[in-house]
Protein backbone atom coordinates (compact mmCIF):
# COMPACT_ATOMS: atom_id res chain seq x y z
CA UNK A 1 0.00 0.00 0.00
CA UNK A 2 1.11 3.42 0.30
CA UNK A 3 3.60 4.99 2.04
CA UNK A 4 4.32 4.27 5.50
CA UNK A 5 5.74 8.02 6.37
CA UNK A 6 2.27 8.71 5.66
CA UNK A 7 0.58 6.98 8.17
CA UNK A 8 2.96 7.87 10.55
CA UNK A 9 2.04 11.82 10.13
CA UNK A 10 -1.11 10.72 10.77
CA UNK A 11 -0.84 9.29 13.89
CA UNK A 12 2.35 11.51 15.26
CA UNK A 13 -0.43 14.26 16.75
CA UNK A 14 -2.42 11.69 18.87
CA UNK A 15 0.65 10.15 19.63
CA UNK A 16 2.34 13.77 21.02
CA UNK A 17 -0.55 14.99 22.69
CA UNK A 18 -1.32 12.04 24.77
CA UNK A 19 2.62 11.14 25.54
CA UNK A 20 2.37 15.11 26.91
CA UNK A 21 -0.51 14.63 28.76
CA UNK A 22 -0.90 11.37 29.59
CA UNK A 23 2.39 9.31 30.02
CA UNK A 24 4.66 12.17 31.62
CA UNK A 25 1.95 12.60 34.19
CA UNK A 26 2.25 8.31 34.62
CA UNK A 27 5.84 8.75 34.96
CA UNK A 28 5.55 11.24 37.56
CA UNK A 29 2.83 9.14 39.00
CA UNK A 30 4.90 5.86 39.25
CA UNK A 31 7.98 7.90 41.21
CA UNK A 32 5.58 9.11 43.64
CA UNK A 33 4.23 6.34 44.14
CA UNK A 34 7.77 4.99 45.54
CA UNK A 35 8.00 7.61 48.40
CA UNK A 36 6.33 8.95 51.37
CA UNK A 37 4.94 12.32 50.59
CA UNK A 38 2.68 14.67 52.44
CA UNK A 39 3.26 17.89 49.93
CA UNK A 40 0.37 19.93 52.58
CA UNK A 41 2.53 19.07 56.12
CA UNK A 42 5.11 21.26 57.27
CA UNK A 43 7.89 19.27 55.97
CA UNK A 44 6.89 18.56 52.90
CA UNK A 45 9.92 16.21 51.57
CA UNK A 46 9.60 13.35 49.68
CA UNK A 47 10.83 10.47 51.55
CA UNK A 48 12.13 7.21 49.10
CA UNK A 49 10.62 4.13 51.10
CA UNK A 50 10.83 1.22 48.57
CA UNK A 51 8.26 -0.66 47.76
CA UNK A 52 5.97 -0.16 51.33
CA UNK A 53 3.69 1.84 49.62
CA UNK A 54 2.62 -1.62 47.49
CA UNK A 55 3.67 -3.81 50.50
CA UNK A 56 0.96 -1.90 52.95
CA UNK A 57 -1.94 -2.43 49.93
CA UNK A 58 -1.55 -6.11 49.29
CA UNK A 59 -2.11 -6.23 53.25
CA UNK A 60 -5.12 -2.86 53.38
CA UNK A 61 -8.03 -4.63 53.73
CA UNK A 62 -10.29 -1.18 52.92
CA UNK A 63 -8.37 -1.38 49.97
CA UNK A 64 -9.45 -4.85 48.93
CA UNK A 65 -12.77 -4.23 50.43
CA UNK A 66 -12.95 -1.51 48.00
CA UNK A 67 -11.48 -3.52 45.22
CA UNK A 68 -14.49 -6.24 45.75
CA UNK A 69 -17.20 -3.80 46.00
CA UNK A 70 -16.53 -1.58 42.96
CA UNK A 71 -16.11 -4.97 40.71
CA UNK A 72 -19.45 -6.06 41.98
CA UNK A 73 -20.96 -1.82 41.48
CA UNK A 74 -18.96 -2.26 37.80
CA UNK A 75 -20.76 -5.89 36.71
CA UNK A 76 -24.44 -5.00 37.75
CA UNK A 77 -23.88 -1.36 36.48
CA UNK A 78 -22.38 -2.68 33.07
CA UNK A 79 -24.72 -5.52 32.50
CA UNK A 80 -27.75 -3.86 32.45
CA UNK A 81 -26.74 -0.95 30.48
CA UNK A 82 -25.69 -3.60 27.57
CA UNK A 83 -28.73 -5.30 27.99
CA UNK A 84 -31.29 -2.49 28.51
CA UNK A 85 -28.91 -0.47 25.36
CA UNK A 86 -29.14 -2.86 22.91
CA UNK A 87 -33.07 -3.12 23.48
CA UNK A 88 -33.42 0.30 22.88
CA UNK A 89 -31.48 0.78 20.25
CA UNK A 90 -33.48 -2.03 18.10
CA UNK A 91 -36.69 0.04 19.29
CA UNK A 92 -35.37 3.20 18.34
CA UNK A 93 -34.37 1.73 14.72
CA UNK A 94 -38.10 0.98 13.47
CA UNK A 95 -40.77 3.36 12.78
CA UNK A 96 -43.23 4.70 14.82
CA UNK A 97 -45.06 8.04 15.82
CA UNK A 98 -42.52 10.80 17.57
CA UNK A 99 -39.48 8.46 17.17
CA UNK A 100 -36.82 11.74 17.29
CA UNK A 101 -38.58 13.48 19.91
CA UNK A 102 -38.32 10.03 22.31
CA UNK A 103 -34.93 9.75 20.86
CA UNK A 104 -33.99 13.08 22.08
CA UNK A 105 -35.51 12.32 25.42
CA UNK A 106 -33.56 9.06 25.97
CA UNK A 107 -30.09 10.85 25.35
CA UNK A 108 -30.79 13.85 28.09
CA UNK A 109 -28.96 12.03 30.82
CA UNK A 110 -26.01 11.67 28.74
CA UNK A 111 -25.62 15.54 28.45
CA UNK A 112 -25.76 15.71 32.21
CA UNK A 113 -22.20 16.48 34.46
CA UNK A 114 -21.88 13.77 36.30
CA UNK A 115 -21.10 16.03 39.68
CA UNK A 116 -24.84 17.35 38.17
CA UNK A 117 -26.54 14.36 38.72
CA UNK A 118 -24.97 13.19 41.50
CA UNK A 119 -26.43 16.24 43.31
CA UNK A 120 -30.37 15.82 41.58
CA UNK A 121 -29.76 12.31 43.03
CA UNK A 122 -29.04 13.19 46.04
CA UNK A 123 -31.40 15.90 46.40
CA UNK A 124 -34.30 13.33 45.62
CA UNK A 125 -32.78 10.21 47.62
CA UNK A 126 -31.85 11.81 51.10
CA UNK A 127 -34.60 10.63 53.64
CA UNK A 128 -35.48 13.66 54.65
CA UNK A 129 -36.23 15.93 52.12
CA UNK A 130 -36.21 13.41 49.28
CA UNK A 131 -39.07 12.51 46.86
CA UNK A 132 -38.60 9.18 46.11
CA UNK A 133 -38.41 7.91 49.81
CA UNK A 134 -41.23 10.05 51.00
CA UNK A 135 -43.07 8.24 47.58
CA UNK A 136 -42.27 4.76 48.86
CA UNK A 137 -43.22 5.43 52.09
CA UNK A 138 -46.56 6.80 51.50
CA UNK A 139 -46.90 4.23 48.73
CA UNK A 140 -45.22 0.98 49.47
CA UNK A 141 -44.72 1.81 53.71
CA UNK A 142 -40.80 1.07 52.41
CA UNK A 143 -38.41 2.87 54.20
CA UNK A 144 -35.57 3.93 51.87
CA UNK A 145 -32.53 5.26 53.70
CA UNK A 146 -29.14 5.83 51.98
CA UNK A 147 -27.75 7.29 54.30
CA UNK A 148 -28.01 3.87 56.77
CA UNK A 149 -28.22 1.10 54.79
CA UNK A 150 -25.29 -0.09 52.45
CA UNK A 151 -27.84 -2.23 50.07
CA UNK A 152 -29.88 0.63 49.47
CA UNK A 153 -26.74 3.02 48.85
CA UNK A 154 -25.02 0.56 46.98
CA UNK A 155 -28.38 -0.10 44.80
CA UNK A 156 -29.34 3.71 44.50
CA UNK A 157 -25.47 4.04 42.58
CA UNK A 158 -26.02 1.31 40.80
CA UNK A 159 -29.74 2.42 39.21
CA UNK A 160 -27.74 5.86 39.10
CA UNK A 161 -24.73 5.05 36.75
CA UNK A 162 -27.97 2.83 34.41
CA UNK A 163 -30.07 6.03 34.15
CA UNK A 164 -27.04 8.08 33.52
CA UNK A 165 -24.94 5.72 30.95
CA UNK A 166 -27.52 3.91 29.08
CA UNK A 167 -28.23 6.58 26.15
CA UNK A 168 -24.42 6.51 25.59
CA UNK A 169 -24.52 2.48 24.88
CA UNK A 170 -28.26 3.03 22.50
CA UNK A 171 -26.13 5.88 20.77
CA UNK A 172 -22.91 4.18 20.00
CA UNK A 173 -25.06 0.50 19.45
CA UNK A 174 -28.04 2.73 16.82
CA UNK A 175 -24.17 4.18 14.96
CA UNK A 176 -23.10 0.64 14.50
CA UNK A 177 -26.17 -1.24 13.38
CA UNK A 178 -27.10 1.35 10.88
CA UNK A 179 -24.71 0.77 9.16
CA UNK A 180 -24.61 -2.81 9.22
CA UNK A 181 -24.86 -4.74 5.58
CA UNK A 182 -28.77 -5.72 4.71
CA UNK A 183 -27.85 -8.67 2.22
CA UNK A 184 -26.66 -11.16 5.36
CA UNK A 185 -30.16 -10.80 6.75
CA UNK A 186 -32.15 -10.83 4.04
CA UNK A 187 -30.35 -14.74 3.02
CA UNK A 188 -30.94 -16.04 7.00
CA UNK A 189 -34.89 -15.15 6.26
CA UNK A 190 -35.00 -16.92 3.23
CA UNK A 191 -33.29 -19.19 4.23
CA UNK A 192 -35.65 -19.31 7.60
CA UNK A 193 -33.69 -18.59 10.17
CA UNK A 194 -35.39 -17.42 13.29
CA UNK A 195 -35.19 -14.22 15.52
CA UNK A 196 -32.88 -15.43 18.02
CA UNK A 197 -30.57 -17.32 15.32
CA UNK A 198 -30.14 -14.31 13.48
CA UNK A 199 -29.32 -12.22 16.34
CA UNK A 200 -26.90 -14.68 18.00
CA UNK A 201 -25.41 -15.76 14.46
CA UNK A 202 -25.63 -12.61 12.39
CA UNK A 203 -26.37 -9.62 14.34
CA UNK A 204 -23.73 -10.12 17.40
CA UNK A 205 -21.07 -11.01 15.08
CA UNK A 206 -21.24 -7.92 12.58
CA UNK A 207 -21.56 -5.58 15.44
CA UNK A 208 -19.16 -7.06 18.10
CA UNK A 209 -16.17 -4.43 16.77
CA UNK A 210 -18.97 -1.62 18.06
CA UNK A 211 -20.39 -3.64 20.90
CA UNK A 212 -17.04 -4.09 22.29
CA UNK A 213 -15.61 -0.65 21.70
CA UNK A 214 -18.65 0.34 24.01
CA UNK A 215 -18.05 -2.62 26.80
CA UNK A 216 -14.42 -0.93 26.99
CA UNK A 217 -15.11 2.77 27.48
CA UNK A 218 -17.98 1.75 29.97
CA UNK A 219 -15.78 -0.66 31.81
CA UNK A 220 -13.22 1.20 32.27
CA UNK A 221 -15.51 4.90 32.88
CA UNK A 222 -17.18 2.50 35.23
CA UNK A 223 -14.20 1.30 37.43
CA UNK A 224 -13.08 4.65 37.62
CA UNK A 225 -16.32 6.62 38.76
CA UNK A 226 -15.55 9.75 41.52
CA UNK A 227 -17.78 12.48 40.93
CA UNK A 228 -21.00 10.94 41.18
CA UNK A 229 -20.55 8.73 43.80
CA UNK A 230 -18.98 11.09 46.02
CA UNK A 231 -21.41 13.46 45.87
CA UNK A 232 -24.47 10.96 46.42
CA UNK A 233 -23.25 9.30 49.44
CA UNK A 234 -19.94 10.30 49.72
CA UNK A 235 -18.55 6.64 49.68
CA UNK A 236 -21.04 5.92 52.82
CA UNK A 237 -22.63 4.66 54.70
CA UNK A 238 -19.69 3.05 55.99
CA UNK A 239 -17.21 1.79 53.22
CA UNK A 240 -20.66 0.42 50.93
CA UNK A 241 -20.18 2.77 48.33
CA UNK A 242 -16.26 3.37 48.64
CA UNK A 243 -15.56 2.73 45.06
CA UNK A 244 -11.74 2.49 44.16
CA UNK A 245 -12.09 6.46 42.53
CA UNK A 246 -13.72 7.37 45.75
CA UNK A 247 -10.90 5.11 48.03
CA UNK A 248 -7.88 7.44 45.75
CA UNK A 249 -9.53 10.54 46.23
CA UNK A 250 -10.39 10.21 50.16
CA UNK A 251 -6.73 8.58 50.16
CA UNK A 252 -5.49 11.86 48.75
CA UNK A 253 -7.55 14.83 49.52
CA UNK A 254 -8.89 14.60 52.81
CA UNK A 255 -5.58 12.37 54.35
CA UNK A 256 -3.07 13.75 52.05
CA UNK A 257 -1.41 10.53 51.46
CA UNK A 258 0.07 11.24 48.32
CA UNK A 259 2.47 8.59 48.26
CA UNK A 260 -0.31 5.86 48.84
CA UNK A 261 -2.36 7.22 46.68
CA UNK A 262 -0.53 7.54 44.13
CA UNK A 263 0.54 3.14 44.79
CA UNK A 264 -2.71 2.72 44.38
CA UNK A 265 -3.92 4.42 41.40
CA UNK A 266 -0.78 2.65 39.50
CA UNK A 267 -1.92 -0.92 40.51
CA UNK A 268 -5.52 -0.01 39.74
CA UNK A 269 -4.40 1.61 36.35
CA UNK A 270 -2.12 -1.71 35.99
CA UNK A 271 -5.30 -4.03 36.55
CA UNK A 272 -7.61 -2.21 34.67
CA UNK A 273 -4.97 -2.59 31.38
CA UNK A 274 -4.65 -6.06 32.32
CA UNK A 275 -8.56 -7.06 32.20
CA UNK A 276 -9.14 -5.25 29.49
CA UNK A 277 -6.13 -6.31 27.28
CA UNK A 278 -7.06 -9.74 27.88
CA UNK A 279 -10.41 -9.18 26.96
CA UNK A 280 -9.02 -7.25 23.52
CA UNK A 281 -6.88 -10.04 22.78
CA UNK A 282 -9.17 -13.28 23.51
CA UNK A 283 -12.10 -11.19 21.33
CA UNK A 284 -10.82 -8.97 19.28
CA UNK A 285 -7.57 -10.06 18.36
CA UNK A 286 -8.75 -13.14 16.58
CA UNK A 287 -10.84 -10.98 14.49
CA UNK A 288 -8.03 -9.01 13.14
CA UNK A 289 -5.97 -11.54 12.49
CA UNK A 290 -9.13 -13.43 10.35
CA UNK A 291 -9.60 -10.35 8.01
CA UNK B 1 -41.35 0.51 6.97
CA UNK B 2 -44.11 0.42 8.88
CA UNK B 3 -44.96 -1.38 12.16
CA UNK B 4 -48.60 -2.63 12.89
CA UNK B 5 -49.32 -1.31 16.15
CA UNK B 6 -47.63 1.96 16.59
CA UNK B 7 -49.32 3.31 19.47
CA UNK B 8 -47.34 -0.16 21.62
CA UNK B 9 -43.55 1.38 20.96
CA UNK B 10 -45.49 5.21 21.64
CA UNK B 11 -47.20 3.60 24.94
CA UNK B 12 -43.51 2.19 26.21
CA UNK B 13 -41.22 5.18 25.25
CA UNK B 14 -43.33 7.71 26.95
CA UNK B 15 -43.20 5.28 30.17
CA UNK B 16 -39.19 5.23 29.39
CA UNK B 17 -39.84 8.93 28.93
CA UNK B 18 -41.20 9.72 32.35
CA UNK B 19 -38.55 7.57 33.86
CA UNK B 20 -35.45 9.27 31.90
CA UNK B 21 -36.96 12.77 32.25
CA UNK B 22 -37.64 12.57 36.19
CA UNK B 23 -34.65 13.69 37.84
CA UNK B 24 -34.20 16.40 35.21
CA UNK B 25 -37.98 17.30 36.00
CA UNK B 26 -36.85 17.31 39.67
CA UNK B 27 -33.97 19.80 39.07
CA UNK B 28 -35.93 21.99 37.15
CA UNK B 29 -38.52 22.05 40.70
CA UNK B 30 -35.80 22.65 43.03
CA UNK B 31 -34.42 25.72 41.08
CA UNK B 32 -38.13 27.50 41.00
CA UNK B 33 -38.54 26.93 44.56
CA UNK B 34 -38.66 28.84 47.12
CA UNK B 35 -35.27 28.45 49.69
CA UNK B 36 -37.33 27.76 52.56
CA UNK B 37 -39.94 25.36 50.33
CA UNK B 38 -36.86 22.84 49.74
CA UNK B 39 -37.04 21.40 53.28
CA UNK B 40 -40.68 20.49 53.52
CA UNK B 41 -42.46 17.62 52.57
CA UNK B 42 -41.69 17.26 48.79
CA UNK B 43 -44.88 17.35 46.63
CA UNK B 44 -44.26 15.96 42.65
CA UNK B 45 -46.29 18.94 41.24
CA UNK B 46 -45.62 22.47 40.99
CA UNK B 47 -47.49 24.81 42.68
CA UNK B 48 -45.63 28.16 42.45
CA UNK B 49 -42.84 29.14 40.59
CA UNK B 50 -39.91 31.60 41.98
CA UNK B 51 -37.68 33.04 39.25
CA UNK B 52 -34.86 34.47 41.18
CA UNK B 53 -32.21 31.69 41.15
CA UNK B 54 -32.42 32.42 37.43
CA UNK B 55 -32.06 35.71 37.86
CA UNK B 56 -28.95 35.74 40.23
CA UNK B 57 -27.67 33.47 37.80
CA UNK B 58 -28.55 35.17 34.24
CA UNK B 59 -26.91 38.58 35.80
CA UNK B 60 -23.63 37.13 37.32
CA UNK B 61 -21.26 38.22 34.96
CA UNK B 62 -18.85 36.23 36.49
CA UNK B 63 -20.80 33.30 36.05
CA UNK B 64 -21.17 34.49 32.35
CA UNK B 65 -17.37 34.47 31.93
CA UNK B 66 -17.81 30.88 33.14
CA UNK B 67 -19.94 29.71 30.77
CA UNK B 68 -18.15 31.46 27.73
CA UNK B 69 -14.94 29.56 28.74
CA UNK B 70 -17.07 26.40 29.33
CA UNK B 71 -18.14 26.65 25.61
CA UNK B 72 -14.53 27.81 24.21
CA UNK B 73 -13.01 24.97 25.93
CA UNK B 74 -15.06 22.12 25.17
CA UNK B 75 -15.62 23.23 21.49
CA UNK B 76 -12.13 23.56 21.04
CA UNK B 77 -11.63 20.74 22.61
CA UNK B 78 -14.35 18.22 20.57
CA UNK B 79 -13.25 19.60 17.62
CA UNK B 80 -9.53 18.80 17.92
CA UNK B 81 -10.15 15.07 19.31
CA UNK B 82 -12.53 14.16 16.49
CA UNK B 83 -10.47 15.65 14.13
CA UNK B 84 -7.18 13.82 14.92
CA UNK B 85 -9.07 10.71 16.07
CA UNK B 86 -10.46 10.56 12.33
CA UNK B 87 -6.76 10.35 11.00
CA UNK B 88 -5.37 8.41 13.73
CA UNK B 89 -8.17 5.38 12.57
CA UNK B 90 -7.74 6.05 8.81
CA UNK B 91 -4.18 5.36 9.74
CA UNK B 92 -4.67 2.82 11.74
CA UNK B 93 -7.34 1.01 9.34
CA UNK B 94 -5.95 1.92 6.10
CA UNK B 95 -2.24 1.35 6.20
CA UNK B 96 -0.14 -1.78 7.26
CA UNK B 97 2.16 0.13 10.35
CA UNK B 98 4.46 -2.02 12.51
CA UNK B 99 2.37 -2.32 16.02
CA UNK B 100 -0.28 -0.13 14.60
CA UNK B 101 -2.77 -2.50 17.06
CA UNK B 102 -0.20 -1.88 20.81
CA UNK B 103 -0.90 1.64 19.94
CA UNK B 104 -4.50 1.76 19.26
CA UNK B 105 -4.57 -0.35 22.63
CA UNK B 106 -2.13 2.27 24.17
CA UNK B 107 -4.21 5.32 23.21
CA UNK B 108 -7.43 3.70 25.53
CA UNK B 109 -4.90 3.09 28.61
CA UNK B 110 -4.85 6.90 28.72
CA UNK B 111 -8.69 6.62 29.76
CA UNK B 112 -8.30 4.31 32.85
CA UNK B 113 -6.09 6.41 34.74
CA UNK B 114 -8.20 7.01 38.00
CA UNK B 115 -8.16 11.01 37.89
CA UNK B 116 -7.96 11.73 41.40
CA UNK B 117 -4.30 11.01 41.68
CA UNK B 118 -3.49 12.82 37.96
CA UNK B 119 -4.38 16.30 39.42
CA UNK B 120 -1.08 17.13 40.90
CA UNK B 121 1.24 16.05 37.91
CA UNK B 122 -0.66 17.62 35.39
CA UNK B 123 -0.77 20.92 38.20
CA UNK B 124 3.12 20.89 38.06
CA UNK B 125 3.44 20.03 34.21
CA UNK B 126 1.31 22.93 33.51
CA UNK B 127 2.52 25.28 35.52
CA UNK B 128 6.28 24.98 35.88
CA UNK B 129 7.06 22.33 32.54
CA UNK B 130 4.84 23.42 29.25
CA UNK B 131 5.98 26.80 29.42
CA UNK B 132 7.64 29.02 26.18
CA UNK B 133 8.87 32.03 27.51
CA UNK B 134 5.93 33.87 29.38
CA UNK B 135 3.46 31.51 27.70
CA UNK B 136 2.22 29.41 30.47
CA UNK B 137 -0.40 26.63 29.46
CA UNK B 138 -1.64 26.82 33.18
CA UNK B 139 -5.27 27.88 34.06
CA UNK B 140 -5.42 28.91 29.83
CA UNK B 141 -8.75 27.45 27.71
CA UNK B 142 -5.48 25.79 25.62
CA UNK B 143 -4.36 24.32 28.17
CA UNK B 144 -7.48 22.62 28.75
CA UNK B 145 -8.24 21.74 25.83
CA UNK B 146 -4.96 19.42 25.40
CA UNK B 147 -5.37 18.38 28.98
CA UNK B 148 -8.93 17.32 27.82
CA UNK B 149 -7.54 15.19 25.27
CA UNK B 150 -6.45 13.17 27.48
CA UNK B 151 -9.68 11.13 28.26
CA UNK B 152 -11.17 12.37 24.90
CA UNK B 153 -9.08 11.50 21.95
CA UNK B 154 -8.51 7.69 22.91
CA UNK B 155 -12.69 7.74 23.38
CA UNK B 156 -12.97 9.07 19.39
CA UNK B 157 -10.38 6.90 17.99
CA UNK B 158 -11.91 3.73 19.93
CA UNK B 159 -15.76 4.77 18.84
CA UNK B 160 -14.61 6.17 15.11
CA UNK B 161 -12.14 3.01 14.65
CA UNK B 162 -15.46 0.52 13.71
CA UNK B 163 -17.56 3.18 11.47
CA UNK B 164 -13.44 3.75 9.06
CA UNK B 165 -13.10 0.20 9.23
CA UNK B 166 -16.65 0.00 7.66
CA UNK B 167 -16.20 1.89 4.92
CA UNK B 168 -15.08 -0.43 2.39
CA UNK B 169 -11.31 -0.45 1.26
CA UNK B 170 -12.61 -1.18 -2.75
CA UNK B 171 -13.64 2.43 -2.46
CA UNK B 172 -10.33 4.32 -2.17
CA UNK B 173 -8.76 1.77 -3.69
CA UNK B 174 -10.53 2.71 -6.64
CA UNK B 175 -9.76 6.46 -6.14
CA UNK B 176 -5.92 5.78 -5.99
CA UNK B 177 -6.21 3.80 -8.93
CA UNK B 178 -7.53 7.06 -10.67
CA UNK B 179 -4.90 9.06 -9.61
CA UNK B 180 -6.39 10.70 -6.34
CA UNK B 181 -4.10 12.18 -3.17
CA UNK B 182 -4.28 10.71 0.18
CA UNK B 183 -5.88 13.99 1.30
CA UNK B 184 -8.90 14.16 -1.52
CA UNK B 185 -9.58 10.35 -0.85
CA UNK B 186 -9.66 11.28 3.00
CA UNK B 187 -11.69 14.27 2.32
CA UNK B 188 -14.28 13.04 -0.43
CA UNK B 189 -14.45 9.55 0.29
CA UNK B 190 -14.01 8.64 3.49
CA UNK B 191 -15.13 11.52 5.38
CA UNK B 192 -18.56 12.19 3.74
CA UNK B 193 -19.41 8.44 4.70
CA UNK B 194 -18.06 8.10 8.00
CA UNK B 195 -20.61 11.36 9.37
CA UNK B 196 -22.40 9.85 11.10
CA UNK B 197 -20.10 7.98 13.13
CA UNK B 198 -18.06 11.76 13.38
CA UNK B 199 -21.13 13.47 14.59
CA UNK B 200 -21.74 10.79 17.39
CA UNK B 201 -18.39 11.24 18.35
CA UNK B 202 -17.97 14.93 18.14
CA UNK B 203 -21.60 15.42 20.42
CA UNK B 204 -20.18 12.91 22.72
CA UNK B 205 -16.55 14.13 23.38
CA UNK B 206 -18.06 17.46 23.47
CA UNK B 207 -20.52 16.87 26.13
CA UNK B 208 -17.59 14.87 28.02
CA UNK B 209 -15.24 18.46 28.15
CA UNK B 210 -18.03 20.38 28.80
CA UNK B 211 -19.33 18.38 32.07
CA UNK B 212 -15.49 17.49 33.37
CA UNK B 213 -15.65 18.87 36.85
CA UNK B 214 -12.38 17.44 38.63
CA UNK B 215 -9.40 18.62 36.46
CA UNK B 216 -11.26 21.96 35.81
CA UNK B 217 -11.35 22.64 39.64
CA UNK B 218 -7.85 22.04 39.96
CA UNK B 219 -6.24 23.15 37.14
CA UNK B 220 -7.96 26.32 36.90
CA UNK B 221 -8.73 29.43 38.74
CA UNK B 222 -9.70 32.14 36.68
CA UNK B 223 -8.82 32.45 32.57
CA UNK B 224 -10.05 29.17 31.73
CA UNK B 225 -12.68 28.20 34.86
CA UNK B 226 -15.56 26.82 33.82
CA UNK B 227 -19.22 26.27 35.06
CA UNK B 228 -18.86 23.16 36.75
CA UNK B 229 -16.56 24.52 38.44
CA UNK B 230 -18.47 27.41 39.26
CA UNK B 231 -21.16 24.99 40.62
CA UNK B 232 -18.72 23.86 43.65
CA UNK B 233 -18.68 28.05 44.63
CA UNK B 234 -22.21 27.59 45.99
CA UNK B 235 -21.29 24.51 47.95
CA UNK B 236 -19.94 26.22 51.41
CA UNK B 237 -19.49 26.33 55.16
CA UNK B 238 -22.50 27.76 55.49
CA UNK B 239 -24.34 25.23 53.34
CA UNK B 240 -25.08 24.80 50.23
CA UNK B 241 -27.33 27.29 48.15
CA UNK B 242 -29.21 24.32 46.51
CA UNK B 243 -31.46 26.58 44.26
CA UNK B 244 -28.80 28.26 42.67
CA UNK B 245 -26.58 25.30 41.60
CA UNK B 246 -29.92 23.89 40.54
CA UNK B 247 -30.56 26.98 38.40
CA UNK B 248 -27.02 27.01 37.24
CA UNK B 249 -27.13 22.99 36.38
CA UNK B 250 -30.36 23.92 34.61
CA UNK B 251 -28.83 26.27 32.29
CA UNK B 252 -25.38 23.83 31.59
CA UNK B 253 -27.89 21.59 29.96
CA UNK B 254 -29.03 24.55 28.15
CA UNK B 255 -26.06 24.61 25.06
CA UNK B 256 -26.04 20.74 25.26
CA UNK B 257 -29.20 20.46 24.25
CA UNK B 258 -28.37 22.96 21.26
CA UNK B 259 -25.34 21.09 20.35
CA UNK B 260 -26.90 18.00 20.25
CA UNK B 261 -30.56 18.83 17.98
CA UNK B 262 -28.14 20.55 15.61
CA UNK B 263 -25.91 17.74 15.54
CA UNK B 264 -28.42 14.81 15.51
CA UNK B 265 -29.59 15.78 11.86
CA UNK B 266 -26.61 14.30 10.92
CA UNK B 267 -27.18 11.09 12.95
CA UNK B 268 -30.53 10.94 11.18
CA UNK B 269 -29.14 11.76 7.61
CA UNK B 270 -26.84 8.48 8.88
CA UNK B 271 -29.93 6.51 9.14
CA UNK B 272 -31.94 7.54 6.14
CA UNK B 273 -28.40 6.40 4.76
CA UNK B 274 -28.03 2.91 5.85
CA UNK B 275 -31.76 2.36 4.68
CA UNK B 276 -31.08 3.35 1.24
CA UNK B 277 -28.19 1.36 1.47
CA UNK B 278 -30.05 -1.56 2.14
Amino acid sequence: MHSQKLGWLLLSPTIVILGLFGIFPFIYVLWVSFHSWNPFAANPGMVFNWAENYRRLVFDPQFLASLGITLTFVFFAVVSELVLGYILAQALLKDFPGKAVFRTIHTLPLIMAPIIVGSVWKLMTTPSIGIIPYLLRSWFGYDLNIGQSAVAAFTVTVIMDIWHWTPLVTLSLIAALVSLPSDPFEQAQIDGAGKSQIFWHITLPLIRPALLATVFIRLMDALRTVDEVLMLTGGGPGSSTRYIGVHIFREVFPKTNYGYGSAISVIVLYLTIVVCWLLYVGLIAPRVKRG
Amino acid sequence: MKTRFPWLPVLLWTLISFVTLFPIYWLFVISVKQPFDLFSTPDVILRSFFWKNYQDVLTNPTLRGYMLNSLIISSGNALLVTTLGFLACYALTRFDLAGKESIFFWTITNRMAPPAVFLLPLFLLLTQVYRIGDFSLADSKLGMILVYCSFNLPFAIWTLRPTVEGIPKELDEAAYMDGASPWTVLYDIIFPLARPGLAVTLILTWVFAWNEYLLAATLTNFHARTLTTGLSEYVTTTGTAWGIMAAISMLTLVPALIVFSVVQRHIVAGLTFGAVKG
